[in-house]
């Protein structure tokens, strides 16, 4: 196939992505998003995961090392199907703090140190670099696949070329503007494009072998089993270790934290990647094992097992197929190179340029256009990156030392898995502790892995190698602390994690963190709980407001930050004025909108400068704490508060219903009692009259007297009631205190009663044996008590054979007695009222009494310590009388 | 106590959606499992070794077919777990 029709295809391609881009950034500025926020696009982009290291590599890998290849793809797998667990969390902190890098998210995270992101910017950079080398290494070899034969290619011209014009792309539409959120949708589109097509490549290959070559599935899994690869055999450290690894890396690789978290418009779409990215990556790699087993069985012995994509459908006469081919993997470099740009980019220009400018000139904050300083910055990054990678791949000279740098730079990575994880679930983790883990593991992971690969004598020498430093053997860079025999790469990645993790831990532990630390780490391990919102992060604001917009133009563009300050001032509450009151809100608002732009660290420090460090202190976390703790007594107080207004309305309900039947009754007794005393009144009256006008039989004038007399002694018994029941009432009786047989109370009881309609035979049922107890207490008193139940009882006893039962039982110094009728009982609705006085049953008007005589028993057993109520569910009216065997005076004080 | 009180049980829908994240969680569990497994297994077979012994190819065929399944079963349980991104939130 000619090479200028290969270079033509390859400019057509990128000219195509370029349209791809300007058509989409177009397409967001006019604010028509569609389906460029679609879950489809969000997993087409998280696809930068694999680079041509996997594109092409992957083979290669199946090739010498069987089915290990395979662990690169299973750790994501986990994670993405575990999302729930991490990446809702990262991604949601990603989006509510506007974290604009995995080192921005670990500066914010401990207290928007500056610090902490520059090693953390570092760090990446030192990781990655190589892993760009790697990309442009793949792209000049698949060239040089194809001009073999024709042209003499200058391999170092073909990198140049390449790095040159990616990083021309990535700045065009990596920088166009400073987006408040750090997203460039051009760039993602002509991602998610590039993964399309390397996938569409890959299967193409893939079906070509299976299909074409081998015969199909049948016949392939033959082949698999014949071929070489079959004497592979599973190291479990080293399966086990890599799956772990590649799990960490994805999420800790700046491209892929670019992708998953800085770019996701919407947290729903990670639903959909979750299960999606690992569907692509399986498509990615079914064909891996086929096209290395038929590679190895077609090609010649010297053909290098990395290029088996390419030139297995070279060596079929495929040109069409090979030139798909090779267009996935320059997809695949390309995407990953433009994306790590960026990353490192921000990384670089808001951790380490921009601070550094303003650093050099103080007043920059409020006087320079600092979006020119931040995009130039940005620009020069991404430049400056792209050539490191030049340079890197230039001094490593394109060797083979290059393959395994993709294994090695996650190592380098997973250095920030710690901080990170243990910085999003973990309040406890103090910046020193971060810091000291990142620097142990970055070290460790430099010393046990990174510089050793470059092989003896390279970097370090071969002696320090093989005795360690100083002779001392213990610390050989691949067999740290006498660790021998293990696999080189799971020796570091154990060693740097392990040191990593434990400095982490045990210096959170002991340091002390600072109150923003504090504020920040609250912030983002309880992410979820929506009511602690936007946590404040300045205890008072002293900033002039129109400082703080003319600052806020500066990085958000004017027209921006005029409309953030005129929605903050309607927020609160002012119609008139642009600019709101600087309240520790609004601050708190503006710091996070600015970070989003320039990085927290930076954000906080510009904020600052102006605000004159009125950064929170821990009273001010302590009086925020009190104050919400405050909040919760007082609305539980309430809520206690609320329950006992309710019962007391129940029991006042209650009462209410209680007096209004009384009000009744005492009403209906008044007109009642009237007319008894009218009666003997009125008789008493017309006899006296009659008696007055003289001229009568002696018999008559008898007659006639006696019954005045009657009908007095019927005033006074009433008189007597009320004035007994009143002295009662009044607790003013005195009693006369004798021990006296219960038995002979209630037999002169049945005697004095028996006058109650004489005419009927009242059958009486006791228990004589039980009843023979002494109780000390007043034996007239409750003799009466006696009387007024009996007497109740024949009275209002319908029953045709009525019969009174009384029971005894004795219980803990007390007796129980009850007496009961056979008669209908007293209705339910009457049952309460019928202690008080002037109480008469509906039906029981006709009957004489005054409604005393329950009133009365109740007030005397009071005044004896004891109890009066009514028993329901006796078949009759029963009436329970619970009287103390002793009667202690003393303790009858109540009696009131 | 800075914590709003959480009601103790909840309506059937709830709960249901309550007891997928218990799933979602638990899922890579079982796939870590199931993807770690084979270090267990008798080594594969060399070639020409004698029959009985595992083969490349069957190993092929477990990986991706466990693969399939998780992404499969974690395709079921997406819809799901997407629609109550807006309510309460716990842990």
């Amino acid at each position: 196939m000619p090479f200028n029709l290969l270079v033509l295809a390859c400019l057509a391609y990128v000219v195509f992505l370029f349209c791809v881009a300007f058509w989409v950034e177009r397409r967001a500025y006019a604010g028509r998003f569609g389906w460029l926020r679609s879950p489809l696009v969000y997993t087409l982009s998280l696809s930068i995961y694999c680079t041509a290291w996997t594109f092409y590599g992957a083979v290669g890998y199946a090739a010498r090392s069987g089915m290990e290849f395979l662990t690169i793809y299973l750790g994501p797998t986990l994670v993405f199907i575990g999302w729930w667990w991490v990446l809702r969390k990262l991604v949601r902190i990603g989006r509510k703090h506007r974290v604009t890098s995995i080192a921005d998210l670990i500066s914010s995270r401990f207290g928007k140190s500056n610090a902490l992101g520059v090693v953390v910017t570092l760090m990446a950079v030192v990781a990655t670099t190589p892993y760009i080398a790697l990309q442009l290494q793949s792209v000049v070899l698949s060239f040089g696949v194809f001009s073999n034969a024709a042209d003499s290619l200058d391999a170092g011209q073909t990198a140049i070329w390449v790095a040159g014009g990616l990083a021309v792309f990535t700045i065009i539409f990596g920088t166009r503007n400073l987006d408040a959120q750090e997203q460039h949708h051009g760039i993602v589109t002509a991602i998610a494009v590039e993964a399309v097509v390397k996938l569409v490549a890959l299967l193409a290959v893939g079906i070509f072998v299976v299909w074409g070559l081998a015969g199909g599935v049948g016949a392939m899994l033959d082949r698999i089993d014949a071929s070489e690869l079959s004497a592979w055999t599973m190291q479990p450290g080293r399966w086990t270790g890599l799956i772990f690894l590649s799990a960490a890396a994805v999420i800790c690789l700046p491209r892929m934290f670019q992708v998953m978290v800085v770019e996701n418009a919407d947290e729903g779409h990670l639903a959909t990647a979750s299960w999606a990215f690992p569907a692509y990556v399986l498509a990615m790699s079914l064909f891996i094992v086929p096209i290395a087993v038929i590679g190895l069985e077609r090609l010649p012995d010297h053909a290098n097992p990395d290029m088996f994509v390419l030139t297995l459908p070279l060596h079929e006469g495929q040109n069409a197929l090979a030139m798909l081919a090779f267009l996935g993997g320059f997809s695949s470099a390309t995407s990953m190179v433009i994306i790590e740009a960026i990353a490192l980019s921000t990384m670089v220009s808001n951790h380490i340029l921009v601070p550094g400018w303003l650093r050099l000139r103080p007043q920059a904050a409020v006087a320079d256009d600092l979006r020119g300083v931040v995009l130039n910055a940005r620009r020069l990054s991404i430049a400056a990156v792209m050539a490191m990678g030049y340079g890197y791949y230039q001094l490593s000279g394109g060797s083979a030392a290059l393959a395994s740098i993709g294994l090695i730079a996650f190592a380098g990575v997973a250095q920030f898995l710690p901080a990170m994880v243990g910085g999003i679930f973990w309040r406890g983790a103090t910046k020193a502790g971060a810091m000291a883990g990142l620097l142990i593991g970055f070290v460790t992971w430099a010393y046990a892995l990174f510089l050793p690969s470059f092989g003896p004598d390279a970097v370090l020498s071969a002696s320090l190698l093989a005795e360690g430093p100083w002779g001392v053997t213990w610390l050989r860079p691949q067999a740290l602390f006498g660790v021998a025999g293990m696999d080189p790469l799971i020796h570091a990645i154990f060693w740097s994690l392990m040191l990593n993790g434990t400095a982490f831990f045990v210096i959170s532990v002991l340091t002390f963190p600072s109150p923003v630390e504090r504020l920040q780490g609250a912030a983002f391990v309880n992410v979820f709980d929506e009511g602690s919102g936007a946590p404040r992060r300045w205890s008072r604001g002293e900033a002039e407001p129109e400082e703080l917009l003319v600052m806020a133009q500066r990085i958000l563009g004017d027209e921006e930050a005029q409309v953030l300050f005129e929605s903050e001032a309607r927020g609160q509450g002012k119609t008139q004025s642009l600019l709101p009151d600087p309240t520790p809100e609004f601050i708190s608002t503006l710091e996070q909108r600015l970070a989003g732009s320039v990085g927290a660290a930076t954000a906080h420090a510009m904020i600052s400068q102006l605000v004159g460090g009125a950064a929170v202190s821990v009273g001010d976390l302590m009086a925020l704490a009190s104050e919400s703790a405050e909040r919760a007594e007082h609305s539980a107080q309430l809520e206690a508060q609320r329950a006992e207004l309710a019962r007391t309305a129940g029991a006042l309900r209650e009462v209410n219903e209680k007096l209004t039947r009384l009000s009744v009754q005492k009403d209906a007794f008044l007109s009642q009692i009237s007319h008894e005393l009218r009666t003997p009144m009125t008789s008493i009256r017309a006899f006296s009259e009659i008696l007055a006008e003289g001229d009568l039989p002696p018999e008559m004038v008898a007659r006639n007297g006696r019954i005045i007399h009657e009908e007095t002694k019927r005033l006074t018994r009433l008189l007597d009631d009320l004035l007994d029941l009143s002295v009662l009432e009044n607790g003013k009786v005195t009693l006369s205190l004798t021990l006296s047989n219960l038995r002979d109370m209630i037999d002169r009881a049945i005697q004095a009663s028996e006058q109650v309609k004489p005419e009927r035979e009242v059958v009486f049922r006791r228990d004589l044996m039980r009843e023979n107890i002494f109780l000390r207490t007043d034996a007239d008193r409750l003799t009466q008590v006696f009387i007024n139940l009996i007497s109740n009882a024949r009275k209002y006893c319908e029953a045709e054979f009525p019969e009174i039962r009384i029971n005894l039982r004795m219980r803990g110094g007390r007796v129980i007695i009850d007496v009961i009728d056979n008669g209908r009982g007293i209705p339910k609705d009457a049952q309460s009222t019928i202690f008080e006085k002037f109480t008469r049953l509906p039906e029981e008007g006709r009957a004489k009494g005054a409604g005393l005589g329950l009133a009365i028993c109740r007030e005397i057993t009071e005044n004896l310590g004891g109890t009066i109520a009514y028993l329901p569910g006796q078949g009759g009216a029963a009436f329970r009388l619970i009287l103390p065997l002793r009667l202690d005076l003393g303790a009858q004080g109540q009696g009131g | 106590m800075r914590r709003p009180r959480r009601p103790l049980f909840l309506a059937r829908l709830p709960y249901r959606r309550r007891r997928l994240r218990d799933a979602a969680r638990l899922l890579p569990v079982f796939g870590g499992f199931l993807f770690i497994l084979p270090v267990l297994w008798a080594p594969a077979a060399e070639p020409g070794a004698e029959a009985g012994a595992r083969l490349l190819s069957s190993d092929v065929v477990y990986f991706f077919g466990v693969w399939a399944g998780l992404v499969a079963v974690s395709a079921a349980f997406a819809p799901g777990l997407a629609t109550t991104q807006d309510e309460e939130e716990e842990d």
